[in-house]
C-alpha cells in the first residue's frame, strides 16, 4: 500500500522558483560571471527555468550547463547496479566562475559531494552554490544549500518525489509512504 | 538493462542488446578523453592486469590509457620478460596473478580459446585482447561505434571486409557483430586466404577486391601479415598489392560517400595505399580514439555488475 500526499502544485513550484530566482542574483549581486549547472537528471528541468527566470529578471542570458555524477558516486563499485550513464554538457569554462549547481531534492548530500568533485575537473570556479526545490533533511554529510525552494521535514521511510514537464501543468511535489 | 557477465570473451556470445548497451556506455565516455583533466574517480581501488603473450602497441596501450582514464591501477605483463620463458605454463601464470587479487585480466594469446580457458581458471574478469584466429572483440565494438557514430546506423549498411580473412580474428569478431546488428557483410581476398564454409556465417563471398566493395558504405581493409609471407598465401607483396591494395582507382566501385577503416598496423601500399589512408575518406584514426571510449565501458560495465 503506497500513500500519496502533494505538498506541492505548479503554481507553488513556480513561485518557489521565482523566490529563488531573485535570491540568487540579491546574494550573488547581479549575473556578472554567474553559471547554473543542473545535476543529473532532477535538477536539468529546474536549471534550466531558473536561468530563463534570471534571464528575464536581468535582461541578459545566463549559461546553463548539466552534469552528470554517475561516475563520481561513491556507492558506484558498491551498490551491486550498473548505472546508466547520463550526458554532461558544459559548454563553457568554469574558472573563475560563480556556480550555482541545481538539483530537484537535497537529501544525503552525498550526489552533492560527487557533484562538486566532477565540477572541479572541469575548471576552477570562483565559488559554488547550491540551490534545491526541495531540502527533506537527514543529511550524512556537512553540506547545506544556499537557496531551498522548501523544507520539508520527512522521514526515511518516505519518498519524496518531484514531477516536473516541460509544459508545467501538472508539475507536483508529492510525498510517498510505503506500508 | 545490464551487462550480467564476468567476462568479455567474444562477439559471438553477446546480444543485440548488450552490443547496444557497451556502444551506448562508450559513447557516454567519448567526452572525457577531450577534457582539460581526463580522469574520473570510478574505478578506484581496481587493478587490471594486462596480460599479453603477443606483441601489441595499439591495443594494449589502448586498455592501459581507458583503465586509467578511469582511476584503475593497471599492470602490464609482456610474456618475453615474464616467467613464462623460465617454462611456466599458462594456467599457473594465471593462478599466480589471481593470488595477488587483481580485478579484471585483460588477455591477448595466440592460440585460440586461451581467454575460455583463464576465465574457468580464475574468478576475476576476463576480456580477451585477441585471441589466435579467433575473436578480437575489443576491435569489433569500436569498428562498430566508428560506423555508427559517422553513419547514424549499423543495420542496413554494406560493409566489405577485405585481406587474410582466414587468420583475420578482426574479421570475425566483426563478422559476429554487424551480422547480428542487421548490417550486410561482404569479405572479398584471394582464396588462399578464404576460410572454408565461411559463408555459413551470414556473409557474402568475393575473390576480386571491385566485386567485395561494390556499393559499399564501409570497406575495412584487414593488414597482410607479412610474416605468413612465407607460407605461400600469395606469390609476392607486389602481386597481392596489384589485385587487392585499395587505392583510388578502385574505389570508385564503392558508394561515394565510402568509410574507409584499418584496424592497423597499416602496410603502406601493400593493402592499401597511402592517398586512401590518409584521405578524406579514412577513419583510420578516429577508430583509435573510440577504441579507448570502448575499452572504458567495458572496464565500467563488468567491474559494476557484481
Amino acid at each position: 500500500m503506497k500513500k500519496r500526499k502533494v505538498v506541492m502544485d505548479a503554481e507553488g513550484i513556480e513561485r518557489s522558483l521565482t523566490r529563488v530566482a531573485y535570491q540568487i542574483l540579491e546574494k550573488n549581486k547581479g549575473v556578472e560571471d554567474l553559471v547554473l549547472i543542473g545535476i543529473q537528471t532532477g535538477g536539468i528541468l529546474l536549471a534550466e527555468r531558473l536561468g530563463k527566470k534570471i534571464s528575464a529578471i536581468e535582461g541578459v542570458p545566463i549559461p546553463v550547463g548539466k552534469l552528470d555524477i554517475t561516475l563520481y558516486r561513491d556507492d558506484i563499485m558498491r551498490s551491486g547496479k550498473q548505472r546508466a550513464l547520463g550526458k554532461t554538457d558544459i559548454p563553457f569554462s568554469l574558472n573563475g566562475r560563480k556556480v550555482v549547481l541545481v538539483d530537484d531534492v537535497l537529501f544525503t548530500g552525498r550526489t552533492i559531494r560527487a557533484a562538486m568533485d566532477a565540477l572541479m575537473d572541469f575548471g576552477r570556479p570562483r565559488l559554488i552554490e547550491l540551490a534545491v526545490l526541495i531540502d527533506r533533511g537527514h543529511r550524512e554529510i556537512p553540506i547545506r544549500a544556499d537557496f531551498v525552494g522548501k523544507n520539508l521535514p520527512s522521514s526515511q521511510s518516505e519518498e519524496v518525489l518531484v514531477k516536473l514537464s516541460k509544459r508545467k501543468t501538472s508539475d507536483a511535489v508529492i510525498i510517498e509512504e510505503t506500508f | 538493462m545490464k551487462l550480467a557477465r564476468k567476462d568479455l570473451l567474444g562477439i559471438q556470445e553477446l546480444s543485440v542488446e548488450e552490443i547496444n548497451l557497451i556502444l551506448d556506455t562508450a559513447d557516454s565516455f567519448i567526452d572525457i578523453s577531450t577534457r582539460e583533466i581526463k580522469k574520473v574517480p570510478t574505478l578506484r581501488g581496481v587493478t587490471v592486469v594486462n596480460l599479453f603473450y603477443e606483441p601489441s602497441t595499439r591495443t594494449r596501450t589502448s586498455f592501459e590509457i581507458a583503465a586509467k582514464r578511469l582511476s584503475a591501477d593497471t599492470i602490464n605483463i609482456a610474456t618475453s620478460t615474464s616467467s613464462v620463458v623460465k617454462g611456466e605454463t599458462f594456467i599457473d601464470t594465471a593462478r599466480n596473478l589471481e593470488a595477488m587479487n587483481p580485478d579484471i585480466i585483460v588477455l591477448r594469446h595466440s592460440a585460440a580459446g586461451s581467454p575460455h580457458m583463464l576465465s574457468r581458471a580464475v574468478r576475476q574478469s576476463v576480456i580477451n585482447a585477441g585471441d589466435g584466429a579467433h575473436e578480437h572483440p575489443t576491435q569489433a565494438l569500436l569498428d562498430m561505434m566508428t560506423m555508427r557514430e559517422k553513419k547514424k546506423r549499423i543495420s542496413g549498411l554494406k560493409v566489405a571486409i577485405v585481406g587474410d580473412i582466414a587468420h583475420s580474428r578482426v574479421a570475425r569478431s566483426n563478422i559476429y557483430g554487424l551480422t547480428k546488428m542487421g548490417a550486410k557483410v561482404s569479405i572479398g581476398g584471394p582464396i588462399t586466404m578464404m576460410p572454408r564454409f565461411i559463408e555459413r556465417l551470414g556473409v557474402e563471398v568475393h575473390y576480386r577486391l571491385e566485386d567485395a566493395i561494390r556499393n559499399a558504405d564501409i570497406i575495412m581493409m584487414l593488414r597482410i601479415q607479412l610474416e605468413r609471407q612465407e607460407t605461400n598465401l600469395f606469390p609476392s607483396l607486389r602481386e597481392y598489392a596489384r589485385y587487392y591494395c585499395l587505392n583510388r582507382r578502385n574505389i570508385a566501385a564503392a558508394k561515394d560517400d565510402v568509410l574507409i577503416m584499418h584496424p592497423g598496423p597499416m602496410n603502406r601500399g601493400v593493402e592499401i595505399s597511402p592517398e586512401i589512408a590518409d584521405g578524406p575518406y579514412s577513419v583510420i584514426l578516429e577508430q583509435v580514439t573510440n577504441g579507448v571510449a570502448v575499452r572504458m565501458a567495458l572496464l565500467y560495465l563488468l567491474s559494476g555488475g557484481k
